[in-house]
């Protein structure tokens, strides 16, 4: 980061930081909120358009049932209730990529309220608060470059505009950029896991703009609220609360004052921008939406939208430990995505041994996948092959060490473990008087050890299996060695 | 054929007779519209009326049943879609707008076999109460062309009084059908909020604005009414009631309804003919065997600056979509966006229109809220339990629909205030949600036309049209 040593630990420490996200999350209906057209990403620019998103005269908005239910969905996920009574208010302003000049939003009956993100923090476990999850539509995209006016002139496509929008705001309870960043690592996997957004910050399907303030440590009233807008990483939310907070000390150091404003963030210097004043900020002039009713999500629908709440993350994590005996760790890896925690579960259940799936999973996959930088969306086994790996130990069809022999192969080449089974198909060696011949050349070519043995000296039976495994090439039965080998030495 | 005096019936029947087809009916009446003097029309291309005459000409020669509406010329006002023809609300900021869609009303019109016959002149963004706010020009009173036909919807019903039109549609937010159909002599009605789809209105003020038939009878009124109403899905605000058979209901008798009389209607201000004509009126209702009573609707006073706060209010927001960036006008060589913004729509927007978006901007403004526009939502409640108070006891509310007859051009251009007073006893209604008809009901000395109003619960538009149809046969022609 540019400026981390600008001011003295010492001097920081006298302040505490106050900091408030708001993360818009785009819902992933099929249709926009309040028309029929398209959300498809990636539309040629103004082609899922229709006269209620292009704010043609006389169009009006019609709310759009499954926007509604996917961010109730996200909303009970995060704790919050949801209000039986919400309603829908114009947020006033002119920007050439919003039609009607006003955004559809909602104001003061937003569609949920007093939720929690639980986040860990230096200090242990923590609770942020959610202030409120209320529903909006967004803007369209002005685009800059590439066409041929873009010299003189900005182009729009609206294809974005209308697209259902679930704002969620916290309570001014985050206290450092890496409490921004868990609280944001946090909310996205729970929506992830609701299913409700696909999150994806590079098409702008999660957008963050953060408050930050400073106070000195002790201090009851907040200082001067900075919004940070125009970040578009977890990464750089976390650089640019650790920048504003460093400029905001330095200012009240050096006896200035932090002027209330919003600001730009700038990654590549890794700075913050001032936009625009409080003087010159937007007065909105909200009113209530006459060309919209109430929306009145009533307990009935709300039970209904309850019933397709998935298991959360932290249940799931704490269940996958109990359940599998894995560590919390792995836990959280294999609850990394609620398809892979399924993926998981399902191999583990086929499975003849469920625990032997976890082992694997724990002793096999992870190291495998830590050492060469993989995330386990990138393992070329897939859970289904773990479960056959597994089976097939369980089995004694193949020895550990032909599992690993196998796990390591399947990473070489990319394979998934069912592809390199069938075709190295490492067959044991089952056959008693077989391994009768391998036992009996080893014993022959080391008399001094018979005897030791035949002494009392049991232990050297390990010398005599390690031998018939490498003359097998570990393809020996370890089981049917162990008892010929017990047969042949005792004479 | 003397289509001055042509009903939806009359024109109907006439067809299906063959004593004149459609397509002859569309010729004359669009020469005549080429020749009008009041300048009711602003846009009226022949191709659309004479494809749907056509149509309908080829049903007559087949000999089987006509739809409902068949053949009947229909001027829109131009704040209300049609697609493919000019729409311009009355502003030069959509001088060259034309929609890709029909409003949800003008498409049910010609499913039923109504003829489009073109676009009514009326003020900007259906403000005004004159018609003198229009971009392109006033227009006149057929019954005094030195007078104004009232407004905002003066075109529509200057062209169903001038006989260029048998049937017109017009808006009303404050009072813009009933006013100007008192101040030409015509039926103007307004349903109650939510029974007709605003799809394709273009929006004053979305939690006022109707559309309404403005016509030569109540039963007129019905029968454009009957195909006009109902359940829209493109329309969140218009209710899924069931619409009644309107022209059944019309025939019922009236003996023993009741009907009130505010006493607020007939205060300062009202014109000495305006009260003598309405309180015959009032007296032929009673003689038809309904009970009439003296009732208060105590909250009347505030109503106008209510009104106002609201209007505006919704206005500003309504009309900030013509930037200039998408559709309609825009300034030429703007430097830059806050200059583009502001040049298109000050170039864009007349006198009027700037005013009350100025107003509606400040109402909304923070500081200003809850003084404001918070208070004027009070006061609406208040007003609509006046309402609900009344229709405890009646069935019905008869009283003037505008304090005076119609004004001369120019009297009031300079003075907003009297001219916001025009609407003094028709704002009430938009701000209950009731609805309410003016009829006819007689002349001042210099033969100026007056109308009543009738007022009655919301949805109930069958006692509305069974009044005014009842009282309109017993006044008889003037
Ligand atoms: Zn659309």
């Amino acid at each position: 980061m540019a400026t981390a040593t600008r001011i003295p630990p010492e001097v920081l420490a006298r302040y505490e930081p106050v900091i408030g996200l708001e993360v818009h999350v785009q819902l992933l209906t099929a249709s926009k909120i309040f028309c029929g057209c398209s959300t498809s990403f990636g539309a040629p620019p103004n082609s899922n358009v229709c006269p209620v998103c292009l704010g043609l005269p006389g169009a009006l908005p019609v709310l759009n049932r499954k926007a509604v239910e996917f961010a109730a969905l996200a909303a009970l996920a995060l704790g919050c209730q949801v209000r039986e009574t919400s309603s829908f208010a114009r947020k006033n302003y002119f920007y050439p990529d919003l039609p009607k000049g006003y955004q559809i939003s909602q104001y003061d009956q937003p569609l949920a309220e007093h939720g929690a993100i639980e986040i860990t923090s230096g200090e242990g476990r923590k609770k942020v608060g959610i202030t409120r999850l209320h529903l909006e539509e967004d803007a369209g995209k002005s685009l800059h470059d590439g066409f041929a006016e873009s010299a003189t002139s900005t182009c729009l496509d609206l294809n974005r505009a209308g697209t259902p929008l679930a704002e969620i705001v916290s309570e001014p309870e985050i206290s450092s950029p890496d409490e921004a960043f868990e609280y944001l690592t946090r909310l996205k996997e729970i929506i992830l896991f609701t299913g409700v957004s696909d999150c994806n910050m590079e098409e702008g399907s999660l957008r963050c703009d953060a408050n930050v303030s400073v106070r000195r440590k002790g201090a009851k009233e907040f200082g001067a609220k900075v919004e940070v807008k125009n970040v578009n990483s977890f990464r750089f939310i976390r650089e640019a609360l650790a920048y504003e907070i460093e400029r905001q000390v330095e200012a009240l150091e050096s006896g200035e004052k932090v002027v209330q404003e919003t600001r730009l963030y700038h990654a590549a210097e890794g700075k913050t921008f001032s936009m625009r004043s409080k003087e010159q900020a937007h007065d909105y002039r909200y009113f209530p939406d006459p060309d919209l009713q109430p929306l009145v999500v009533d307990a009935a629908w709300q039970a209904e939208i309850r019933k397709q709440l998935p298991e959360l993350p932290e249940a799931l994590r704490a269940r996958l430990v109990a359940q599998y005996g894995i560590t919390e760790y792995d836990a959280g890896v294999l609850s990394a995505s609620r398809s892979l925690a399924q993926q998981f579960e399902a191999a583990a259940r086929s499975a003849k041994n469920p625990k032997r799936v976890a082992n694997l999973v724990q002793s096999e996959l992870m190291g495998r996948l830590k050492a060469r930088d993989l995330s386990i969306e990138q393992s070329p086994i897939t859970m289904r092959g773990v479960a056959m790996s597994a089976d097939l130990a369980e089995a004694g069809t193949i020895s550990s060490k032909m599992l690993k022999d196998l796990y390591d192969h399947a990473f070489a080449t990319g394979e998934d473990f069912a592809a390199v089974y069938e075709r190295e198909k490492p067959q044991q060696l089952s056959d008693a008087s077989a391994i009768e011949k391998v036992i009996e050349d080893v014993m022959a070519a080391n008399p001094q050890q018979v005897e030791q043995y035949r002494a009392g000296k049991t232990t050297v039976k390990a010398f005599f299996v390690g031998q018939v495994m490498k003359a097998t090439k570990g393809q020996a039965n370890p089981a049917m060695v162990n008892e010929l080998l017990d047969k042949k030495l005792a004479g | 054929m003397d289509p001055t005096v042509l009903t939806v019936e009359s024109t109907r029947v006439a067809i299906q007779e063959k004593q004149f087809s459609a397509t002859a009916l569309v010729e004359a009446l669009h020469a005549r519209i080429e020749r009008d003097d009041t300048h009711a029309w602003l846009t009226h291309p022949p191709e659309r009326a004479l494809a749907q005459a056509a149509a309908i000409d080829k049903l007559a020669d087949k000999g089987g049943p006509l739809p409902p509406l068949a053949g009947v010329p229909i001027g829109i006002k131009d704040v209300i879609l049609t697609r493919g023809l000019r729409t311009t609300a009355g502003s030069k900021v959509l001088q060259h707008f034309f929609p890709p869609y029909d409003a949800t009303a003008v498409a049910r019109l010609e499913a039923a076999g109504a003829i489009v016959m073109g676009k009514t002149n009326c003020d900007e963004f259906a403000m005004g109460s004159s018609n003198e706010n229009s971009a392109y020009g006033v227009v006149k009173n057929p019954h005094d062309k030195a007078r104004v036909p009232g407004g905002s919807s003066g075109g529509s019903a200057a062209a169903v009084a001038n006989g260029t039109a048998v049937a017109a549609l017009g808006s009303d937010t404050g009072g813009s059908i009933r006013q100007p159909a008192a101040f030409c002599g015509i039926v103007g009605l307004m349903p109650s909020y939510g029974r007709v789809s605003r799809y394709g209105l273009i929006a004053f003020a979305s939690s006022l604005d109707r559309i309404g038939p403005m016509t030569r009878s109540v039963k007129d009124a019905a029968l454009i009414l009957q195909h006009i109403a109902g359940h829209d899905p493109l329309d969140s605000t218009c209710a899924n009631v069931p619409v009644p058979d309107y022209a059944a209901e019309i025939g019922k008798p009236v003996k023993g309804l009741k009907v009130g009389v505010p006493k607020e209607y007939f205060a300062e201000g009202l014109d000495d003919d305006v009260r003598a004509s309405v309180e015959a009126a009032t007296e032929k209702i009673h003689q038809l065997g309904c009970e009439v009573v003296p009732i208060s609707l105590p909250h009347t006073k505030y109503a106008i600056p209510t009104y106002y706060v609201l209007a505006t209010a919704e206005a500003s927001s309504n009309l900030a979509r013509y930037d200039g960036v998408r559709y309609g006008f825009r300034i030429k060589d703007a430097k830059t966006l806050t200059e583009m913004y502001r040049r298109t729509r000050d170039e864009g927007f007349g006198y009027e229109v700037k005013r009350r978006i100025m107003l509606g901007t400040y109402v909304l403004s923070a500081g200003y809220y809850d003084a404001y526009y918070l208070k004027a939502q009070r006061v609406r409640t208040l007003l609509s339990r006046d309402f609900d108070a009344a229709f405890a006891k009646v069935d019905a509310i008869v009283t003037p629909t505008t304090p005076t007859a119609a004004f001369k051009l120019g009297e009031k251009a300079e003075n907003p205030l009297a001219m916001y007073l025009a609407d003094i006893y028709t704002v009430t209604g938009n701000l209950a949600g009731v609805p309410a008809i003016a009829v006819p009901c007689g002349k001042t000395k210099t033969g100026l036309p007056i109308g009543l109003q009738i007022f009655a619960r919301r949805f109930d538009e069958p006692t509305l049209l069974r009044l005014g149809h009842a009282y309109e046969h017993a006044r008889g022609a003037f």
